[in-house]
């Protein structure tokens, strides 16, 4: 006798036959207004009105020419790495370490800036960038490596790689690459003028990393959408099985998608150190490989949805901040805020894929 | 009736936002504050926090005060640094080390505004530096742990081998052995200024290894709580933590930056702002010591005497003969340590296990 009293229905969830399309593509939108609708409530418990809250989170922000500018330049980092994971994913390749090709790229890169800190060329720009996505994919291949010859699980070996990358920069800015007129403090010299990728709009810091991002997005898509490779990608996501009967070679695509992903977040590391910040610091990511992760499901892993998740997410950080600046909201907003979207978005996606019964009409009797 | 209200709810937050955007002409001053951790913290950013509140209430109706927390040091700093600076706020104080080059880089562009920056080197016209000078603090807990260790082991919980950090480690030491020559520090470096969960692991594995002193250069409570709980003593770091562990803090090191944040604030109100690089000490008041508790007189008395000294100038927490690792002089008998020494200082005293993370 179950102890549940009988009134109480049961539910299950019952996978739905055909998922529609509209809603797969329609649920992060639902996604976001049910936060938004979250968000008034929020505020409104913490006594803050909330349509100036909204606003100042969400739209003030974005009402300058700079604001523009900031959301993208924090969201480049995230469109650049999550179009790479996300390529990976469809693949069923599960590339959690891009915070460590990112920092890769970053150490690559900021060295090939720093050994050219006195040569005025302008090919130091370019040897820069390509020496940062050698370093994202040379990071991303080790994975790749360990998972094709001993079939290691890539999830572990690439988020203990990102370790590794981190406390590597770390030992190189505490030791033989800091300044040497900084007092001994963990910072790089500042990178030259001929290393650093040049600002697009004048007195702002968004900088040509926000095109690549934009080329990489398209050729992302291209390379998903229409060529054989990512649908080679996608069969061996959706079918494993099917993939081996068509002869579809596994390792090769493990690969690909991780020196891809890899040399993709080994460009927004370099990206990053060339750009905003302009030298090496212990740190250079608050982040970003992480939340890419998250940004390439919101982005329903298409390049385009990738983009369009990248700029809520950085809009969320930015608008954070300004609520702390206006209004005086506490800055645990921004955290929670991220968790109510990521919520309802997996809660919208149960109900795009399954449907709730409740059981007890399904049969007469109870267990 | 409800939708009416609704709209003119919209209204009115309308109104409201326009008359914020165009910042109508008052005499108030915005003052801003960036800071590294959460206000919470119970420690470094706590204080600072304290220093805000306290230009509020020295200044009162002439000042509005703003705070942004959790800033990580980095792009996302300067963007937050500036978008204080677009909004009006006359002084901008930022609060940790890694905001140096991002607030110099905003302050260029934004002239009349004045900067201060805590714990940096680099000044500039509108952007002044100041810090403490918390190794006199940590001169005085090694005297107290020289007395009270009876492992003579002390166990110290770092954040990141910058030059700050190794300095509280050197005089931690140089004060222990002042009274005792056999005592050794082991420093266990935790790569973060806060992660309570690390911190107090840090403490945990110290402990195991024979520490009865425990003292940390992390911001939060954490490796004091650890020491309460394992029946050691410890040190509260940045603010009084004694709530944290009535039987095991017997002495805090305080930062105190009201007075610093209402004198600067009313030197930018009253035009008299100028740009300099200040480090403070106990002389000054900006670092503090907390009561010397779970400890018996004499140790108080002697605790009392070495920070009497220092504050009258009569004792430098450095002075020769100070020994390297290697056991070389590097500070000898008769002298203290220049301030290139102290600040950029990246060795370890004779007496610290482990070598020196590079």
């Amino acid at each position: 006798m179950s102890l549940i009293p009988q009134f109480i229905p049961k539910f299950v969830l019952e996978t739905r036959v055909e998922v529609s399309n509209k809603w797969v593509i329609l649920s992060p939108i639902i996604a976001i207004i049910l936060t938004l609708f979250s968000g008034i409530i929020i505020f409104s418990l913490m006594g803050k009105d909330p349509l100036l809250a909204l606003y100042t989170f969400f739209i003030q922000p974005v009402t300058t020419l700079f604001g523009v500018t900031e959301l993208l330049v924090k969201a480049t980092p995230l469109v650049l790495i999550g179009v790479g994971l996300a390529i990976g994913f469809k693949a069923n390749v599960w590339n959690i370490g891009a915070e460590g090709q990112f920092t890769m790229g970053a150490i690559f890169g900021g060295g090939a800036a720093l050994l050219c800190n006195n040569i005025e060329s302008y090919l130091v720009l370019p040897f820069v960038l390509l020496l940062g996505i050698l370093g994202g994919a040379f990071w991303g291949a080790i994975p790749a490596f360990f998972k094709t010859r001993f079939n290691a699980n890539e999830i572990l070996t690439s988020l203990m790689l990102s370790y590794i990358a981190v406390l590597f920069l770390s030992y190189l800015v505490h030791g033989p690459w800091r300044d040497p007129g900084g007092f001994n403090f963990p910072e790089s010299q500042l990178f030259s003028d001929y290393a650093m990728l040049p600002v697009l709009v004048e007195n702002s810091r968004l900088n040509l990393g926000s095109v690549f991002a934009i080329l990489v997005v398209l050729l992302g898509w291209i390379l998903i959408a229409r060529s054989i490779i990512g649908f080679q990608l996608r069969v061996v996501g959706l079918a494993p099985a099917a993939a081996h009967y068509a002869g579809f070679k596994h390792s090769g695509l493990v690969w690909l998608s991780f020196t891809i992903s890899g040399g993709l977040a080994g460009l927004a590391g370099i990206a990053e150190v060339s750009g905003p910040i302009g030298q090496l610091l212990p740190s250079v990511s608050p982040g970003y490989g992480f939340t890419a992760i998250i940004v390439a499901f919101l982005g329903r892993l298409h390049p385009v949805g990738v983009l369009f998740a990248s700029l809520v997410m950085a809009l969320s950080y930015i608008g954070g901040e300004n609520a702390q600046i206006e209004i005086g909201l506490p800055a645990a907003v921004t955290g929670l805020f991220q968790g109510v979207l990521l919520f309802f978005l997996l809660a919208c996606d149960v109900l795009v894929r399954y449907r709730i019964k409740s059981s007890s009409f399904i049969s007469g009797k109870r267990s | 009736m409800r939708i009416k209200s609704f709209y003119r709810e919209i209204l009115l937050s309308l109104i409201a936002i326009a008359l914020s955007g165009v910042g109508f002409a008052n005499a108030e001053t915005k003052v801003g504050f960036v800071y590294v951790g959460p206000i919470g913290d119970h420690g470094w950013t706590y204080r600072h926090d304290v220093g805000r509140l306290a230009v509020e209430k020295a200044l009162g109706a002439k000042v509005k005060t703003t705070f942004v927390e959790s800033v990580k040091e980095g792009p996302d700093s300067e963007r937050v640094i500036r978008q204080l600076a677009a909004t009006g706020h006359k002084v901008i104080f930022t609060t940790s080390f890694g905001f140096m080059n991002p607030t110099l880089k905003v302050a260029k562009k934004f002239p009349d505004v004045k900067f201060e920056h805590a714990t940096g080197y680099k000044q500039s016209k509108n952007v002044a530096t100041f810090s403490g000078r918390f190794y006199e603090g940590r001169y005085i807990a090694g005297v107290i742990a020289g007395k009270i260790s009876k492992t003579n082991k002390i166990g110290y919980v770092a954040s990141f081998p910058i030059p700050e950090v190794v300095r509280g480690i050197n005089a931690f030491l140089l004060g222990a052995r002042s009274v005792n020559p056999d005592m050794s520090i082991n420093v266990v470096w935790v790569n973060t200024w806060y992660d309570p969960g690390k911190e107090g692991d840090a403490a945990k594995a110290l402990i195991d290894q024979g520490a009865d002193i425990i003292t940390q250069h992390t911001d939060s409570p954490a490796p004091l709580q650890v020491a309460e709980n394992r029946g050691v003593k410890g040190f509260g770091q940045a603010s009084d933590m004694i709530k944290f562990a009535p039987k095991a803090q017997l002495s805090a090191i305080i930062d105190d930056w009201d007075s610093y944040y209402v004198e600067r604030t009313k030197a930018a109100i009253d035009g008299s702002w100028n740009s300099q690089d200040v480090w403070l000490g106990l002389k000054e008041g900006m670092v503090k010591m907390a009561p010397y508790t779970n400890m018996p007189n004499d140790v108080v008395a002697l605790a009392q005497k070495t920070e009497d000294a220092i504050r009258d100038g009569s004792l430098h927490p450095f002075s020769g003969p100070i020994k390297d690792q290697s056991g070389k002089i590097v500070v000898e008998a008769g002298k203290v340590a220049d301030s290139g020494m102290l600040l950029g200082m990246n060795f370890y005293v004779e007496g610290v296990q482990g070598s020196l993370p590079k």
